[in-house]
């Protein structure tokens, strides 16, 4: 194991600055930095530290410790160096006798009221208050309160026989930290972490003087109750042990870091994952991680307690059929069970009777081994991956559009747009470190516009606000998008030079002409988007003339029987406005999990390669063939669905599942059932028995994200290390145990390590010709493509021309979905998720994230509530034509009358049985987004909510291990 | 795989095409079945279509012909 070397962790003081450069003199010392730099920033730059407090390099400059004040030839008095901006020529003098008896004396007065209880306490060697009474050489404290009575300070609990009123006991509400108000020097650096990281507001100082207090909400709010959502930036701010870490409590202060990135979402957010041996204490956000530049979310902070849980599988099990109980075995003997029934089913029903689902959780390298074992092992080209039933049409319609299955831009991108358009995606719940950025970023005057059916929270929160929210009926987002293009067109606001310079003219006018129709005008669509039309004309043309316009987008666009049309309106949007190929601007995809770009990039589906090139171009399989010494099937193989269609009717039999949970997130339950019931061998591969297993004939356990080394490609195509921090408790990474079964099949793989596995993705896939792991260590990340064209990688794309050439405008025509309210079912459901729970919730329902959404609740109008009799908290029962499941219901004006909502990360609820088996039609992704439903009151769990719970309790059985 | 769903799915895919510029629609509907639609998939709309093709839309029995 080798640990990244830290390049540069140290807290500079005051946020880094762009501007002309500017020289002055700190010590005697030279320096040039940009103008509007502090002056603490500047010694900083040179190695001098001078004592701080309430500054850090996270938030901006407060000025109210007067720890840092320095001398300055020319000036008088002794400013505040973290306020004080540097001036050409300026002399600074950091250390003088006068500087230092004014520090001596601020820190005295700060221990004054401090516990000194540093040896017990749990940020001790971690505190800065500490360091800086040893950096001012404070030796001795005058103050002390008097002992009869009428004490004055925060920390003790008793006065006397007396209880003393300014103390105030621990808030341990949260379940991952502690907030101690007795250790408290309200320096604020929490507060303003809340408001300018993270951007909820939810912590304050009350009081004044001597009284103040940092505070979570109101006076009757602890930090649970509060609007705090967890996401550690105040913890990571407090230069105490005021807000402390649980972990750090229980386990003590962590002797050494490794980075590595987040297994949650498709941010990729990078974390100091910091160790004790091989026990993690805690994962810091790393400020160096150009995805999230130092901030994080309650997920990849906090809730990685799953890695641990004792409902993970350790050993391989094997059964003969699923309605017997699991029986623990060797991994030789599971592998080679494994190998024996897959082979068995080939000889049996045909070579295209088996297939795979590689994982847009695991990493580059396994998702590529994964493909590599059906294309080469297998023989045949039925691999999909969970991709499939989110941003499929991501990879088709920019792929159709602008060349290229990604999206055009790096998340810093967001810092100058001017005009933000989000549709059918909730980022403060779904991406919520990205949300944040935007949040600054609209703080600072940025318009946004919200295309989405709910109210979701970044419409209105605190110091932001939607200029425009349309809230869509769900099923109608070509018609909304076209719309917004009908009024551009309509209006002449146009970028005409971009398009005769970047784009085909001719495909333009017939665009042009196509969309200019009536038909498309916000007035004729009104009647069936919901959306007013003035506001639609006033949104596209603040899209169109309010600078740099960025587009982004979620599983809201791409869910949908037109999912891939809409993927192409949006392209057509970003092209007509002239809003690509720069800062600020672009078309960007929010990715649902951690490696959904990487797992789409390394040839998971069943008709691309790596590389998103067509198995049936000869040339690109010679490479692989040549490579691999195999013969590659031309044709394309099986999608999800249409592997479970094919299990159905009988040709599909045998599947090697990698970390995926197709039974819980994949729709039509039912379907999903019936299809992984009539296979003869399921594989499942993963870290708990999830309800795929249910269904599965041999488990093989997998290793966390903390257990294996490996790359995660993030949202903006950032090419991200994972670092192995301890050994896999199951045994082995999740990459040997495909090159294990592989191998069981007959293959020679020969990998050692997954940098040899990244060096074979670089020979054969032109995006990744230059990334090898020594790059990586070398410069953290890189943005693909990177090749010879690219040789520092690609923020963003699409520069000076598209990657297929010219932009290609595609008519875009609404046509309605099949699914359609009637008397029977006349709701619509749309689903979606949480901050505090992740997709299938394998992962965060085994952490304390529990507190904040312990059950999927249906989110119901009152208009609605009040005409079925629901109130508050009642049982319903939600049914579609697919099946039906109960929940509980919660009432909001969120949702318009006529949209019901919920989230699908609970087993007991499984909202995916109410979920139908239509899907785009392009990609085959499935439309999750829109099914029509009925509510009505019920009593509890349906008969189908308890058979299920009743299957996967027999299901999971583990027999003892025999001796 | 059902019929109705293949047939659905075929439809769907037409449906899209149908509204494109140009005269090459079938064309363009067929390439989109070869690329996405492993054999079997094709084979089994070929045969449904054989034995019935009313519920196919036009633009699907066309493309057919070129698959």
């Amino acid at each position: 194991m080798k640990d990244f070397v830290i390049p540069d962790d140290r807290d500079m003081g005051t946020p880094a600055k762009v501007g002309a450069a500017v020289t002055l003199s700190v010590d005697g010392f030279d320096v040039t930095v940009p103008e509007g730099t502090s002056v603490m920033r500047a010694a900083a730059e040179i190695g001098l530290k001078i004592p701080k407090l309430c500054a850090t390099d996270s938030v901006d400059a407060f000025g109210s410790c007067r720890l840092c004040v320095v001398e300055i030839e020319g000036r008088r008095g002794t400013p505040a160096s973290c306020t004080t901006p540097v001036m050409e020529g300026m002399v600074v003098r950091t250390q003088s006798s006068k500087v230092k008896k004014i520090r001596n004396g601020v820190m005295e007065l700060y221990i004054s009221d401090h516990p000194l209880d540093c040896l017990t306490c749990a940020a001790n060697g971690d505190c800065e208050l500490q360091d800086m009474a040893g950096a001012v050489g404070l030796r001795d404290v005058r103050y002390i309160a008097p002992q009869a009575g009428g004490l004055a300070n925060h920390f003790e609990p008793r006065s006397g026989a007396e209880a003393n009123p300014e103390w105030m006991a621990k808030d341990e509400s949260n379940p991952y930290f502690t907030y101690d108000p007795a250790k408290c020097i309200v320096c604020s650096r929490c507060v303003r972490a809340c408001e300018e990281v993270q951007g909820t507001f939810a912590l304050t100082i009350e009081g004044r003087g001597f009284d103040s207090r940092v505070s979570a909400g109101g006076p009757l709010d602890d930090f649970l109750g509060s609007d705090c959502v967890s996401c550690g930036a105040c913890v990571q701010a407090c230069p105490t042990g005021t807000l402390q870490e649980k972990s750090v409590i229980e386990l003590g202060t962590p002797e050494r870091s490794v980075i590595t990135t987040c297994a949650y979402c498709g941010v990729g957010c990078s974390f100091k994952a910091e160790m004790n041996g091989d026990e993690l204490v805690r994962m810091v956000p790393y400020k160096h991680g150009e995805a999230n530049r130092g901030h994080s979310c309650v997920k990849g902070r906090f809730a990685y307690g799953y890695a641990t849980h004792q409902d993970r599988i350790l050993k391989p099990m094997i059964r003969d059929s699923i309605d017997q109980p699991w029986k623990e075995v060797s991994w030789e003997e599971a592998i080679g069970f494994a190998a024996a029934r897959m082979r068995g089913l080939q000889e049996k029903y045909g070579r295209k009777s088996i297939g795979v689902i590689t994982s847009s959780r695991c990493t580059n390298e396994e998702t590529y081994l994964v493909q590599k074992l059906a294309r080469g092992v297998f023989m045949n080209n039925n691999t999909d991956t969970c991709a499939r039933v989110c941003h499929s049409p991501t990879g088709y319609g920019l792929g159709q559009t602008f060349g290229t299955s990604a999206g055009t831009q790096n998340f810093d991108s967001v810092q100058y747009t001017d005009v933000a358009v989000i549709i059918g995606a909730n980022p403060t719940d779904g991406h919520p470190v990205f949300a944040s950025r935007l949040k600054k970023r609209l703080r600072q005057g940025a318009k946004l516009i919200v295309i989405d059916p709910r109210r979701t929270d970044i419409v209105r929160s605190a110091h932001i606000e939607a200029s425009y929210h349309l809230p869509l009926r769900p099923g109608t987002n070509v018609a909304v998008v076209s719309a917004l293009a009908h009024v551009i067109v309509d209006e002449a606001l146009f970028d005409e030079t971009f398009i005769r310079e970047r784009c085909d003219w001719d495909e333009f006018t017939e665009y042009a002409e196509f969309i200019k129709d009536v038909r498309h005008s916000p007035e004729m669509t009104e009647i069936l988007t919901g959306v007013p039309a003035e506001d639609l004309r006033k949104a596209a043309r603040l899209y169109a003339t309010g600078g740099n316009g960025s587009i982004y987008y979620g599983l809201g666009v791409t869910e949908h029987s037109q999912g891939s049309t809409t993927v192409m309106a949006i392209a057509n949007l970003a092209m007509l406005t002239g809003n690509l190929g720069r800062e600020g601007v672009g078309v960007n995809p929010l990715r649902g999990q951690n490696n959904v770009q990487g797992a789409c990039d390394m040839g998971s589906f069943p008709h691309e390669l790596p590389g998103y090139r067509h198995v049936k171009g000869e040339e690109v399989r010679s490479i692989f063939e040549d490579l691999w010494g195999v013969k590659i099937d031309p044709e394309p193989g099986l999608r999800i669905p249409n592997m479970l269609d094919a299990a159905v009717g009988g040709s599909f039999k045998g599947l090697y599942c990698q970390g995926e949970d197709i039974l819980q997130s994949d729709p039509d339950t039912h379907h999903v059932a019936a299809g992984l019931a009539a296979m003869e061998c399921v594989i499942v591969h993963d870290l708990f028995l999830n309800e795929t297993a249910n269904y599965a004939h041999v488990f093989l356990p997998g290793s966390t994200f903390l257990e294996k080394n490996g790359t995660f490609t993030n949202a903006e195509r950032r090419i991200n290390r994972v670092r192995k921090v301890m050994q896999p408790k199951n045994g082995y990474e999740d990459w040997e145990v495909t090159q294990l079964l592989a191998k069981a099949m007959g293959a020679d793989w020969q990998y050692t390590h997954p940098t040899q596995i990244m060096d074979e993705i670089a020979a054969t896939t032109p995006g990744f010709a230059n990334v090898n792991y020594a790059m990586l260590e070398e410069r953290g990340s890189v943005q693909w493509p990177c090749n010879d064209a690219a040789p520092e990688g690609s923020p963003i794309m699409h520069v000076d021309g598209f990657v297929r050439g010219k932009g290609r405008f595609i008519v875009t025509e609404y046509i309605a979905t099949d699914e359609r309210t009637g008397p029977r079912f006349p709701l619509l459901l749309t689903t979606g998720r949480i901050l505090s729970q992740y997709n299938v919730g394998a992962q965060t329902r085994r952490t304390e994230n529990t507190v904040w959404h312990a059950e999927d609740v249906l989110e119901v109008h009152p208009h609605d509530a009040e005409v079925r009799g629901i109130k508050e908290g009642d049982w319903v029962k939600l049914a579609s034509r697919a099946g039906e499941t109960s929940l509980r219901a919660t009432l909001t004006d969120r949702v318009v009358p006529g949209v019901v909502y919920t989230t699908f990360h609970h087993p007991d609820t499984q909202a995916n049985v109410i979920t139908t088996d239509f899907s785009d039609w392009a990609t085959n992704c499935p439309e999750y987004k829109v099914t029509a439903v009925q509510v009505g009151l019920s009593n509890g769990p349906t008969e189908w909510q308890r058979e299920y719970n009743e299957q996967a309790q027999q299901s999971r059985r583990i027999l003892p291990a025999a001796e | 795989m059902s019929h109705e769903k293949l047939t659905r799915m075929a439809n769907q895919i037409a449906s899209f095409f149908a509204t494109q510029p140009g005269s090459d629609q079938a064309q363009r509907v067929a390439e989109h079945l070869k690329d996405f639609w492993g054999p079997e998939m094709r084979d089994e709309l070929k045969a449904h279509a054989a034995a019935d093709d009313s519920d196919l839309s036009p633009l699907v029995r066309d493309a057919i012909l070129l698959i």
